[in-house]
């Protein structure tokens, strides 16, 4: 693309100028600098929610449930739940990835609204503060996913703490949405056309109308938890003629598509990695951008199949099978499109690429089993067990937090101008594949022959199966600790990067690494597609 | 007047233009969002009418009809004055607009004064859920359920009336200092955006609470 050379002027990147004082980070209005601000905060809760994860696991290597009570137990995957869906998975990608590289990519300055992002920042951080007092004060017990009546009427821990800390949360999802699309919408530069847009610039705009449209749902869901449980106001109260199942229907209105929230974002990285990794165009762009606008918007309408076995009408139950086998056409066609984009490339096995193949991988089998649990007959059998805790972490461990952690090692040059070491990362990168399934592809079978999820103890029949989960996920923890050690030691000790480290064509690499804090020293104008590579 | 627009003008936009044109798709996204807040609500009071439609009924017959046609009234004025006030900016004017924009504060103080003092009589009537409630008969817990949504959907638009009323002043003393010119409303503009959404739920609200259910007495 044009404009290479001139911007590769002397200008000082964003790390320097505007100072480099505490104060000058937590008052900037640059989306670079917002961008770390936010990927801070959540690897914090990342490993937070991790260590939560460890425990869970730990109790369920012995079939007594010895190391956990009961009671602590459901409060500790409940924050297992609540830190890593509202606090890693949602905000991940949007926050850190979006936010940097939304404009970069679209040839503009910054965000369409730089103070509403800094704002969105500490809606997440007082969130945070609340959700960690929740913890402090003795957690809460309902399950992430807050269903009433035991929420509004029996549960006896900090569930309006916890609600307090989602709702707030939810706003700075919503203010984070509102900014991208209207970037997206507004600040393209000269000659970026619609069908220009890199395929994660598109992913992030499809997320954003999810996240615009479904969080206040969410959010109004949970106010009126709290104010039942403060007021007594009894919209799901069955005592009061209200009724408990509405509630299933406002959250999972909310929490499907919230999958789509995390997914969407890994489905846009995937797509920057694979073509770079294929070093050649994208297989099918136009199927690429329309099937992840599908996923968006069939994503509303499949909410019910959460409530299969929870007393909706079998007419309902059936409509929702079918539309949830429909979103599966366009997440195969993504599939298809990343293997085709494969074919006759000029692979290039580096870390990124592992990342990106891994995911492709992953969430092909989270989807498959997708399928399973959409086959309403199946569905019966498998609801509450671990094949779903097995089928959901597929999609948005091995498939999100695979993409999340490709993407940051793609970008990260571009990010901190500095190179990590290849080898490790290649190393981790593999590590985390085998440690994700030898942790999650026993618990399919787990769940299969039965093994109800959410209970300290089990039969000792699903000892061994166990044993092997908790084993991977000691290989997981790992392979997850050390992209922070080698990663952080390229911050002091990394090469120096130069623009484009992996000769990726797209406009961010067309700036200095790290870029300069208005990203472009000379507006880029845009002539061709975003994948032009030339072998 | 594009002068003041261009001291206006942040620095990752290249045209004022193109700075309005974000700001009011924001603020339409917003408003999106705010659909879906009451979404919910509205959502929630179909799915307890379906099921209760004689408690409801009989519920909607306590309602203050008079106070509701009234307030509906004043919410209407009241948005006719943030337009003209838009429109007046846009000509030049500044006095005007913000005798307009103080005339439309104050209509939504008013509109948040009557709705106190229909909640106090619904307290004297012991129709307030939780706090005094002592109606009885067959249908008592669909009525209590109908007022806990009156409450909750009232008392959440009432909440954005406050916030409009605050904007509202706050836009007036804008004007008055002539912040706004024919080149650049656009503070101005969304925030009467923001008045209009209001209104336009309450024109949902008012049937919902106030008029259905009545007709079978």
């Amino acid at each position: 693309m044009s404009g290479t050379d001139i911007n590769l002027s002397m200008e000082p990147s964003y790390l320097v100028s505007g100072g480099n004082t505490l104060w000058s980070w937590l008052t900037t209005h640059d989306h670079k600098r917002i961008a770390i601000l936010y990927a801070l905060g959540i690897t914090f809760f990342f490993f937070l929610g991790g260590a939560a994860a460890v425990l869970v696991r730990l109790e369920l290597a012995t079939p007594a449930g010895d190391l956990l009570t009961a009671e602590t137990y459901n409060k500790t995957f409940t924050f297992h739940g609540i830190v890593m869906v509202w606090f890693f998975l949602v905000p991940s990608i949007p926050t850190t990835l979006g936010n940097f590289l939304v404009p970069m990519m679209i040839g503009a300055r910054d965000m369409a609204f730089p103070r509403l992002n800094l704002f969105s920042w500490y809606l997440y951080m007082a969130a945070g503060l609340f959700t960690i007092a929740m913890l402090l004060l003795g957690g809460v017990d309902t399950g992430w996913t807050f269903y009433t009546p035991f929420s509004t009427m029996f549960s006896n821990t900090h569930v309006i703490l916890a609600a307090v800390g989602v709702f707030v949360v939810g706003f700075s999802s919503i203010l984070t949405g509102i900014n991208i699309l209207v970037t997206v919408h507004s600040l393209r530069a000269k000659g970026m056309l619609w069908f220009r847009l890199p395929l994660f610039v598109w992913a992030m705009y499809a997320t954003s109308i999810v996240m615009v449209l479904a969080t206040p749902v969410l959010a109004m869901t949970l106010a009126l938890i709290a104010l039942e449980r403060l007021a007594g106001i009894g919209i799901f109260d069955p005592a009061l003629g209200g009724d408990p199942l509405l509630f299933q229907h406002f959250f999972w209105f909310y929490s499907h598509p919230a999958v789509y929230i995390m997914v969407l974002p890994a489905m846009g990285v995937a797509s920057e990695l694979i073509t770079m990794g294929a070093r050649q165009k994208i297989f099918g762009y136009r199927f690429m951008t329309w099937s992840m606008l599908a996923i968006a918007v069939i994503g509303f309408l499949v909410w019910g199949h959460h409530m299969f076995v929870a007393g909706q009408s079998m007419y309902a139950s059936m409509v929702f099978s079918i539309l949830s086998f429909v979103i599966a056409v366009p997440s195969a066609i993504k599939v298809f499109n990343w293997v085709g984009t494969l074919y006759k490339g000029h692979l290039d096995f580096h870390a990124p690429m592992l990342y990106g193949l891994g995911f492709v991988g992953l969430f092909m089998l989270g989807g498959l089993t997708g399928l399973f649990l959409a086959a309403t007959a199946l569905d019966v059998n498998l609801t509450d067990t671990y094949f779903v805790v097995s089928h959901f972490h597929y999609i948005m461990v091995g498939g999100s937090v695979m993409a999340y952690l490709g993407g940051i090692h793609y970008w990260w040059p571009k990010i901190t101008g500095r190179l990590y070491s290849e080898r490790l990362a290649k190393f981790a990168a593999l590590l985390m594949f085998l440690g994700f399934n030898l942790t999650f592809f026993p618990q399919y079978l787990l769940g299969y022959e039965g093994m109800p999820r959410r209970y300290h103890e089990y039969l000792p029949k699903y000892q061994m199966l166990n044993v092997l989960s908790s084993a991977g996920a000691s290989i997981l923890a790992v392979s997850y600790l050390l992209p922070l050690a080698y990663l952080g030691w390229s911050l002091f000790r990394g090469a120096r990067a130069g623009p484009n480290p992996f000769r990726a064509t797209g406009l961010e690499w067309t700036t200095p690494s790290p870029p300069p804090a208005h990203n472009f020293t000379v507006p880029p104008v845009v002539t061709e597609g975003p994948y032009e590579y030339r072998p | 007047m594009t002068d003041l627009a261009r001291a206006h003008l942040q620095e990752q936009f290249d045209q004022p233009t193109q700075q309005k044109q974000a700001a009011t798709l924001g603020m339409w996204q917003f408003l999106a969002t705010e659909v879906l807040f009451f979404g919910v609500l509205f959502a929630a009071y179909t799915a307890c009418r379906y099921r209760f439609a004689d408690g409801f009924a009989e519920a909607a017959r306590h309602t203050h009809v008079v106070f509701g046609s009234i307030e509906t009234a004043v919410l209407l004025i009241s948005s006719c004055g943030a337009a003209l006030a838009l429109r007046n900016v846009e000509l030049g004017g500044r006095r005007v607009a913000a005798a307009l924009l103080a005339g439309t504060a104050a209509l939504g103080t008013v509109f948040l004064v009557l709705h106190g003092v229909e909640y106090a009589s619904e307290y004297r009537e012991g129709l307030v859920p939780g706090l005094r409630f002592d109606h009885a008969g067959p249908h008592a817990r669909a009525v209590e359920l109908f007022y806990c949504l009156y409450f909750l959907i009232t008392g959440f638009h009432s909440l954005h009336v406050i916030i409009g009323v605050v904007l509202m002043t706050v836009m007036a003393v804008k004007a008055w200092r002539g912040r706004f010119g024919p080149g650049y409303a656009t503070p101005l503009e969304n925030a009467a955006l923001y008045w209009h959404f209001v209104d336009i739920v309450w024109i949902f609200v008012y049937p919902m609470i106030y008029l259905v259910g009545r007709a079978s007495a």
